[in-house]
């Protein structure tokens, strides 16, 4: 029987900001973290006196590659005006700031702090796309990169292990695809806020005014099928399978719970908090699954004494399309090999039973790695405060939300519930 | 009786012999390749070291259209792509390599579970590559 575990005392989030996600030639990693941490300081209701804040916990995957620039807890700190406090930088490649939420969220658990700031960032469009091949590759395991493997290259293989076992193909993958695009354009952070049709139309009409060729797609699926407007990457992922290159931070306010009233009448509260680590794509018997999230999910599922029809709605790490379908039987809203039929189904839209990514997913709103973790809490508190606009959850009495973060190869992966009472 | 350590390094070296080794656990019985000097499953630290029949199965697979420097340095690019796979030995444990003798640019005709069987490559002084092929 797996231990129970609990946190020492309750931790509540009253703030939360992010930056717009894209590719920024006049901003850099402090101008984006200004960015964020202001719209936090803005969210709290009550106010925050940033003289209040305890410590700082900081997500950063590789800004050392990117940027030839490491040591990003005290650039924050002071950028912040957080010094001499404590700044401390974790890494566990695109979890990297999910760890960072963690650890703040420990420190408040402890007793040791009460008010903390946790985040992440990374800039990573000033470098050539292979550039940020070799950069993100850094964090494959060793025997993969010597086979020639490639991020896309691993997730590739896992679609061809999950297209094997269960009869899916890559019009599942498309469904994914489609569903996360439609929910882009309805939120004003994302990357690309546009639905694959937006997209389709703006070629057409490229296509027009340089007197090209009109192509026919009858749909969208059509349309990704086509090699020339979708060209393949690492089968059988192709362009429109795998998320973008991005800058961008994000930032959340961490309170010990018995004082988040001093901040906001509506906390958001941590019920369940889980991490697993994984191994390479050789060492895996399977690789229709990530162990790493099975066992954070089990944690956090533990932690809060919910099932996983008790989550509402989910943010998960769909680096690649694939990703999405193994992430959403892994954390266990649809059973093993039943996920590509239930996105088929319409189940993970916006208005479906269980909506996935909302926020238009890595894939749409864009993956500056360090950031995502966080982002992705913050999606889920923005949802649970009723405050997503044109993207808000159409459930009745929205309460309880997870975000899913995955780390490299399936190295490092992290799953929070949180709750809104 | 082999004496090297259960690294990588030592793996490599064999490969350029045109050895495909890995390890056994003492303990549970179970195959690691590359070796571990410490058996995942059990535990188990008495390892001794196995050769491998070179003939398994496709696990996964993916080619490549978008490589990184050193497959691009060999010629590789988006016209010219090239398939990774993994591949489950007739032993047990599994590899990463390279998959070769078939058309990566046809990659629907590739099928996970078809046999397959080892192929060294070596170019030069370059490192050796593992790679399989259709059986």
């Amino acid at each position: 029987m797996k231990k129970r575990r609990k946190l020492g005392r309750g931790v509540a989030i009253v703030g939360a900001g992010m930056s717009k996600f894209g590719m920024f030639k006049d901003k850099d990693s402090k101008d984006l973290f200004a960015e964020a941490f202001l719209e936090m300081v803005a969210s709290v209701d009550k106010g925050i006196d940033p003289n209040e804040i305890d410590a700082l916990y900081l997500g950063n995957f590789s800004n050392d590659f990117f940027m030839h620039q490491s040591h990003w807890g005290p650039i924050v700190s002071d950028l912040i005006g957080l010094t001499p406090k404590p700044a401390t930088r974790t890494e566990g490649a695109c979890a990297s700031s999910a760890l960072a939420f963690r650890e703040g969220v420990f420190a408040i658990a402890s007793g040791f702090y009460d008010i903390v700031l946790v985040g992440g960032l990374e800039e990573m469009s000033k470098r050539t796309t292979e550039e940020v091949a070799e950069g993100l590759a850094l964090a494959t395991v060793p025997y993969e990169g010597q086979a020639g493997f490639t991020f896309p290259g691993v997730f590739g293989a896992v679609a061809t292990a999950y297209f094997a076992k269960f009869g899916a193909n890559r019009e599942h993958l498309m469904n994914v695809t489609i569903k996360s695009h439609n929910n882009a354009p309805l939120n004003p952070k994302a990357q690309y806020p546009l639905t694959v049709r937006d997209i389709m139309q703006s070629k057409l009409k490229s296509a027009e005014k340089k007197g090209l060729p009109i192509p026919d797609w009858s749909d969208e699926k059509a349309f990704l099928k086509d090699r020339r407007a979708n060209p393949m990457v690492a089968w059988p992922m192709h362009l429109y399978d795998c998320c973008p290159i991005s800058d961008g931070a994000s930032c959340m306010l961490l309170v010990a719970e018995e004082m988040a009233r001093n901040f906001t009448d509506d906390p958001i509260h941590v019920l369940g908090i889980g991490q697993g680590s994984g191994r390479g794509l050789h060492a895996c018997d399977d690789l229709t699954y990530f162990e790493a999230t099975r066992f954070a999910a089990q944690e956090a599922y533990g932690m809060s004494g919910l099932k996983p029809d008790d989550v509402q709605f989910a943010e998960v790490h769909d680096c690649f399309s694939i990703a999405e379908l193994l992430h959403i039987e892994d954390l266990g809203f649809f059973k093993p090999g039943t996920g590509f039929k239930a996105v088929a189904d319409g189940a993970t839209r916006l208005d479906g039973p269980k909506p996935i990514n909302t926020s238009g997913g890595l894939k749409c709103k864009g993956h500056p790695v360090g950031a995502t973790g966080v982002s992705q809490l913050y999606e889920v508190w923005t949802q649970l405060r009723g405050k997503a606009g044109r993207r808000q959850v159409p459930i009745k009495d929205l309460r309880i939300g997870g975000a899913h973060n995955l780390g490299g190869t399936g190295g490092t992966c992290t799953f929070t519930i949180l709750e809104r009472r | 009786m082999e004496n090297r350590p259960f690294s990588d390094i030592s793996f490599e070296a064999f490969l350029t012999e045109g050895k495909l080794m890995g390890s056994r656990c003492g303990h549970c019985g179970k195959h690691y390749v590359p070796p571990r000097p410490i058996c995942p499953g059990c535990h188990g630290m008495q390892m001794d070291w196995v050769e491998m029949s070179g003939k398994g199965k496709l696990a996964a697979f993916t080619c490549i259209a978008i490589g990184p420097a050193a497959m691009i340095a060999e010629g590789y690019n988006r016209h010219n792509p090239y398939c990774s796979a993994v591949i489950e030995l007739d032993e047990g444990a599994r590899v990463d390599a390279r998959l070769e003798g078939i058309d990566p640019k046809k990659p629907e005709e590739i099928d996970v579970g078809m046999p397959l069987k080892v192929k060294y490559g070596h170019r030069g002084d370059k490192r050796t590559h593992l790679a399989f092929e259709p059986l």
